[in-house]
C-alpha cells in the first residue's frame, strides 16, 4: 500500500541515495519549480515600479526636450493657451488613429497587422519592421494651430538600439530640438549624442528640400549647409545611425505624409 | 580565526581577478564609471553570497550529475531577481549597465566559488567565501573604474576631478580609457603590479589549476 503521508514521502526522498533516478528527477523539479516561482515572482510584482520608471524617464525627456527648444519657454511662459497634447496616429493613413488611445496602443501594437515589414531599401534605420501606430505629441496654440510635433523616433546604432524624439516646428520642415531617450552607444564616444551641445546643433535645421526629398543628414566635417549637423569626431557609425534614423522617420516610410497633412492644416 | 581569513584572502592574496583571472568580461565592460563598477561588484557580491548560502544548504542532497545545471539555475535566478530589483528602484544605473547585470549569471567567479567552496562547505564559511570574493571582485574593478573614470572623463562618480577642455579647464580626456582595450592595460598592469609585490603569486610554468576551478573565461 503507498503511503502518503507527505512528510514520510519527504523524508523517504531525503533519504534516497543521491545519485539515484527518481532523486535526481525529484531534485531537478523542485530546484526548476522554486527558482520559476521565485523569477515570475520578482518580475511581476516590480513590473508597475519598472513601467513608472519608463513613463516618468519619457516624461522628464520630454519637458527637458521642450526646456531646451529655443524660445520656446518665454513662449509657454507668456501664454497659458499652449496646450501639450498626446495622439495616436497612423502613419500609413496620416491621420489620427481611430479608437485608439495612449492606454490601448501597446494591446494593439501586440497585433501584427499594425506593423509593416520593411524591404531592404526602405529599412536605412535597420528597424526590420515599423509600427504603424505611434504616440507623437501635439503642442497646440491658442488658436488651436500646431506650434511643434515631437515625434519618437528609434533606430539602430553601433552599440544597440537608440529611442529619440524630435521636436519640429510649425513649419513642418525645421528641427526645433532632439533629444535621445535610450541608447548603448560607447562611453565618450558615440554616447555623446546625449550631450547637449551636440543635439542643439540640430536645433534650426532643415528637414527636407522643395522636392520634398529628406535632406537633414549627419555629415563629417561638415554641418555647412541648413541640412547638415556635424559628426562627432570618433563615432562615424553612431553618426551614421542618427542620420539614418532622422531620414527613415521624417521620410515617406515615417512621418513624412503626416508632417505634410498638418502642414495642410488637417489636425 | 579561520572565518576571517576566509573573507580576508580573496580580497588580495587569492583575488578572483589578478590571481585567478576569472570574471574579466565584466571587468572590461562595466568599469568605465567608478559608480557602474560599485554597483556590478555589489551585485556580484549579492548573487556569490546568496548563491553560496542556498547551495551549500542543499549541498548534501545534490546529485552530482546534475550539480552544474543546479548551480546554473540557482545563479541565474538570483541574477534575474536583481535585475529586476534595479531595474526597479534604481532605474538609472540600470540603464547604464543594461545587459551586463544579466551576464552575472555567466561570470566565472560566482560558479567557481559555488563549485569549489560551497559544495563542500557549511553555509556560513560558503557566505563567507562568497563575500569575500565579491570584495576581491568588487576591488578590482573600483580601482580600474576609479581609473578609467578619472583619465577618461575627467571626474570620479560624477564629480569633476580634472577640469576638461571641454569645461574651460586644462585637461583632455583620454578616449581610450573609456574604450575596453584601455581596461586590458590596466587589469594586465594591475596584475604586475601586485605579483611583483607578492612574488608568490607568480606562476611557475608547471604550474596547473586544481581540476576543479579550472572554468575560465
Amino acid at each position: 500500500m503507498a503511503d502518503l503521508n507527505p512528510f514520510r514521502l519527504w523524508r523517504g526522498l531525503l533519504a534516497l541515495p543521491n545519485e539515484s533516478r527518481t532523486k535526481t528527477l525529484a531534485i531537478a523539479f523542485l530546484v526548476s519549480a522554486i527558482c520559476a516561482v521565485m523569477v515570475t515572482g520578482a518580475t511581476v510584482m516590480l513590473r508597475p515600479i519598472q513601467a513608472q520608471n519608463r513613463a516618468l524617464e519619457q516624461q522628464a525627456r520630454l519637458e527637458a526636450l521642450l526646456a531646451e527648444i529655443p524660445g520656446l519657454t518665454q513662449i509657454l511662459a507668456q501664454s497659458d493657451d499652449m496646450t501639450l497634447s498626446t495622439v495616436v496616429v497612423d502613419l500609413r493613413r496620416a491621420e489620427a488613429a481611430q479608437d485608439i488611445t495612449p492606454e490601448t496602443l501597446p494591446g494593439a501594437l501586440a497585433d501584427t497587422a499594425n506593423w509593416t515589414q520593411l524591404s531592404p531599401q526602405q529599412d536605412i534605420a535597420n528597424l526590420g519592421s515599423s509600427a504603424n501606430l505611434k504616440q507623437i505629441y501635439l503642442l497646440r496654440g491658442p488658436d488651436e494651430q500646431v506650434k511643434l510635433v515631437i515625434l519618437p523616433l528609434s533606430g539602430t546604432g553601433y552599440g544597440g538600439p537608440i529611442e529619440a524624439m524630435v521636436a519640429v516646428a510649425d513649419d513642418m520642415n525645421t528641427v526645433a530640438g532632439l533629444t535621445v531617450l535610450s541608447h548603448g552607444e560607447t562611453p565618450g564616444l558615440g554616447a555623446r549624442i546625449t550631450e547637449p551641445a551636440w543635439r542643439q546643433r540640430f536645433s534650426g535645421k532643415r528637414i527636407a528640400d522643395d522636392t520634398g526629398a529628406v535632406r537633414l543628414t549627419v555629415a563629417r566635417g561638415g554641418g555647412s549647409s541648413e541640412f547638415e549637423v556635424d559628426a562627432i569626431t570618433g563615432a562615424t557609425r553612431t553618426s551614421t545611425a542618427m542620420a539614418n534614423m532622422l531620414q527613415f522617420w521624417l521620410g515617406p516610410q515615417g512621418y513624412g505624409p503626416l508632417l505634410q497633412a498638418i502642414r495642410r492644416g488637417e489636425f | 580565526m579561520a572565518g576571517w581569513t576566509t573573507v580576508t584572502d580573496p580580497i588580495l592574496r587569492q583575488n578572483p581577478v589578478t590571481l585567478q583571472i576569472l570574471g574579466i568580461c565584466s571587468a572590461l565592460a562595466v568599469t568605465t564609471t567608478l559608480a557602474a563598477a560599485l554597483t556590478m561588484g555589489a551585485a556580484l557580491t549579492l548573487v556569490v553570497v546568496t548563491a553560496g548560502a542556498i547551495i551549500s544548504m542543499i549541498r548534501a542532497h545534490l546529485p552530482s550529475s546534475i550539480r552544474l545545471i543546479v548551480q546554473i539555475i540557482i545563479v541565474a535566478s538570483l541574477v534575474i531577481v536583481i535585475d529586476q530589483f534595479l531595474q526597479a528602484f534604481f532605474y538609472e544605473m540600470s540603464q547604464r549597465l543594461s545587459v551586463f547585470v544579466s551576464l552575472i549569471a555567466t561570470n566565472c567567479v560566482v560558479l567557481g566559488r559555488t563549485e569549489s567552496f560551497a559544495l563542500h562547505n557549511r553555509p556560513l564559511p560558503a557566505m563567507a567565501d562568497g563575500l569575500g570574493n565579491g570584495l576581491g571582485y568588487s576591488l578590482v574593478l573600483a580601482i580600474v573604474g576609479s581609473v578609467r573614470e578619472l583619465f577618461g572623463q575627467g571626474t570620479l562618480l560624477g564629480y569633476a576631478i580634472l577640469p576638461t577642455v571641454e569645461q574651460g579647464g586644462w585637461y583632455e580626456p583620454l578616449s581610450l580609457m573609456l574604450l575596453a582595450p584601455s581596461a586590458f592595460f590596466l587589469l594586465g598592469g594591475l596584475v604586475w603590479a601586485i605579483r611583483s609585490w607578492r612574488r608568490e603569486q607568480i606562476e611557475t610554468p608547471e604550474y596547473s589549476l586544481a581540476p576543479t576551478r579550472d572554468a575560465g573565461t
